[in-house]
């Protein structure tokens, strides 16, 4: 496959030949990596220091200079609150509404699908047999793009799905799900860990992996029970690696958007709406476009995932070590 | 099937199954059940036409009303098998229904019309794949364009990571220069700033560059990726320097070393970052629902977003167009899954 692009590669390395003769082998590691910089000034850096820029404007108008500035306005607006649990007495409430709603959901999600991540991957770490077929049973969802994450659910948990079928049939009845908010956000929360418990049960299975066999051999040995071998020996040293899970999908989780919008639309209501959402909404899909207000509220999950990030790095500064 | 259950409950020098194994293998078997359960679910359902989707409780398999052509009708008419009454055990066709009351006649004499209730019949079902779900997504949308602008994006999106994460890594791996640690700090920084809190300003840079509405707008902001640049790199490193000094006394060019030597020997880490790349982008949606705003450069999964608001009663299309969405995913997985699995496990995601 790769002879398709030799005579592509042929004419890069002419100009190529030329800047390594006037600039030496080693200055012409600037020009390999001069692409990726090129492409990561212009779509990160810059963007981040733009976002601080459009935060301190006002108006609809996309272009940075015919933007009015409005100083710290934006921020103002979005902590205008009364009551700070209370999303009703804000005057941007729907903001609120998704700072809780994500508050809500993280904490739910990544409580539960961490816990099924670290049962699963115990259970795939035993003797058993087919390993390699029940790891990527878990694993398939995580493959699955959001949107059809969302409808495959949807399609089961409408009025004359599957489920309710099945409901009917026990006697216990069937109910319109999505309607309900509180279970539209519970429902929520269930694909959200459907689709990506795989994904953190291969991280957490390569961490037990790595826990020597003889650890646990010693542990038999001494007529230690399975509760008492869990609590002291696997969890300790699994420690570093659920770390990593934890704050991984905390990342993740903040920034939960695609399979949510797809599954409800944020509704009913606000019920299901994250902070994603309303940056969307705000910028993009709402009129006027509110660009400064959803940039100002970007810099506010921005300022959380860097410190998730950090946290991150310093959790996985042994495997950087490496 | 004794050898099946000989071969299933056997375990690797222990002579019994503990109950705790049991526990182990229900869990198993209920994940199996829970994680291929709504995914077969979709496959069948899109093979049910309108009606037998409309029907509770649903069938397993895609049913479909058996009709018979009968002379003097224009139209195939529906079967009924009769359950009770008067013709109890024949197999007669509907004309019209009329409230509680069916006219109805039978195939072989048309004739004469007989009276009956809907109560003493049942329809005459056979298995039936309506294929035309899938047909008339060709027909109906522009179902090849949504099919052609993502794969048009995950194909130019993974070729450009791949070449300029790869000659990033080559420079982070096998050059001594100032600097070299700057730019190493810079590629973790961008780490923390996800396409998810830039959006606005991004939108702002793409826009002025001509890229709104424009599949480019799409492929190129994400060409430069981090976790790229680090799983490259990490490999790169274990390539013993020896080769390139050699390669340099024969005067190879360093692109011709980057392309003839680098290249071809981090094989393994390119094919797994390839994966992932194909992966993303086709699975891409906020910031394709952000740049691309015109119907004719939807990608699928914007197009199935769209559609699932607009047909909200229209399943058999959704349906369809749900599964060509997962194939291409899927099929990569079943032939790849291994490399996937050491490709995540690896990098930790995104």
């Amino acid at each position: 496959m790769l002879q398709i692009l030799t005579p592509l590669m042929r004419i890069i390395e002419i100009p190529m030949l030329a800047l390594q003769r006037r600039l030496g082998v080693n200055k012409l590691a600037w020009v390999f990596l001069m692409p990726n910089l090129v492409l990561f000034g212009l779509f990160a850096f810059l963007p981040v220091l733009l976002n601080v820029a459009y935060s301190m404007t006002g108006g609809d108008n996309v272009l940075l200079g015919d933007r009015p500035y409005v100083g710290g306005r934006n921020f103002g607006l979005l902590a205008e609150c009364d009551n700070f649990l209370d999303p009703n007495s804000c005057r941007e409430d729907k903001f609120w509404r998704a700072i809780w709603n994500t508050s809500w959901f993280v904490t739910l999600q990544v409580g539960i699908m961490v816990g099924f991540s670290l049962l699963t991957a115990i259970i795939l770490n035993r003797d058993i047999r087919a390993r390699g077929f029940f790891r990527s049973v878990f694993f398939f969802p995580v493959l699955l793009s959001p949107v059809v994450v969302a409808l495959i659910w949807k399609w089961i948990l409408q009025r004359h799905g599957v489920l309710n079928a099945f409901l009917d049939w026990t006697g216990i009845g069937g109910y319109n799900w999505l309607v309900d908010a509180q279970w539209a956000f519970a429902w929520s929360v269930f694909i959200s860990v459907w689709a990506h418990m795989g994904f953190y049960t291969l991280i957490l299975l390569a961490g037990l992996q790595a826990i020597p066999r003889d650890v646990y051999e010693a542990a038999l040995m001494d007529r230690a029970s399975p509760w008492r071998t869990f609590r002291r020996i696997t969890l300790p040293l699994l420690s570093p690696t659920l770390l990593v899970v934890l704050v991984l999908s905390l990342i993740k989780g903040v920034q939960t958007f695609d399979e949510v919008y797809a599954f409800t639309g944020g509704g009913p209501g606000t019920a299901t709406t994250f902070i994603i959402q309303y940056i969307y909404e705000e910028g993009f899909a709402g009129a006027p476009r509110l660009f400064g207000l959803a940039a100002a509220a970007s810099l506010v999950v921005a300022g959380v995932l860097v410190l998730l990030t950090l946290v991150q790095l310093w959790a996985n500064r042994k495997n950087v070590d490496a | 099937m004794r050898n099946l259950w000989t071969m299933l409950t056997a375990t690797r020098g222990k002579t019994r199954l503990h109950w705790t194994d049991w526990v182990s293998y229900g869990y198993l078997i209920m994940g199996i059940f829970l994680m291929f359960g709504p995914v077969l679910w979709l496959v069948l359902s899109s093979f049910k036409t309108e009606a037998a989707l409309e029907r509770f409780p649903p069938t397993l398999l895609p049913y479909t009303q058996q009709t018979v052509a009968v002379e003097g009708y224009d139209d195939p008419l529906p079967l009924f098998k009769m359950t009770a009454g008067e013709y109890e055990g024949r197999t007669l066709a509907q004309l019209r229904r009329v409230g509680l009351q069916a006219q109805m006649i039978d195939p072989a004499k048309p004739d004469e019309r007989l009276r009956v209730s809907i109560n003493d019949r049942e329809p005459l079902e056979e298995i039936y794949l309506a294929t035309e779900n899938y047909t008339s997504l060709f027909e109906r949308f522009n179902f090849l364009r949504f099919f052609w602008n993502s794969t048009f994006i995950t194909v130019t999106a993974t070729a450009l990571m791949l070449l300029v994460n790869s000659m990033a890594a080559f420079a982070l791996s096998k050059y001594e220069f100032r600097g070299r640690t700057a730019v190493l700090l810079i590629v973790i920084g961008t780490l923390m700033i996800p396409q998810t809190v830039v959006l606005v300003p991004l939108f702002l840079v793409v826009t002025e560059l001509g890229m709104f509405n424009s599949l480019w707008g799409v492929i190129i902001p994400g060409a430069a990726t981090p976790t790229g640049v680090f799983l490259l790199r990490q490999y790169m490193i274990t390539i013993p320097d020896e080769i390139l000094d050699a390669a340099r006394m024969d005067r190879a060019s360093e692109w011709k070393i980057f392309w003839r030597i680098i290249v071809p020997l981090s094989a393994p880490a390119i094919a797994v970052l390839a994966i992932l790349a194909i992966m993303w982008r086709w699975n891409d949606f906020l910031w394709p629902l952000i740049v691309l705003t015109r119907s004719e450069n939807f990608t699928l999964q914007l197009a199935l977003n769209s559609f699932q608001g607009e047909l909200q009663t229209d399943w058999s299309s959704l349906l369809a167009m749900t599964v060509l969405t997962l194939l291409p995913i899927a099929t990569v997985f079943m032939f790849l899954q291994k490399y996937i699995a050491t490709g995540i496990a690896s990098t930790g995601g995104k």
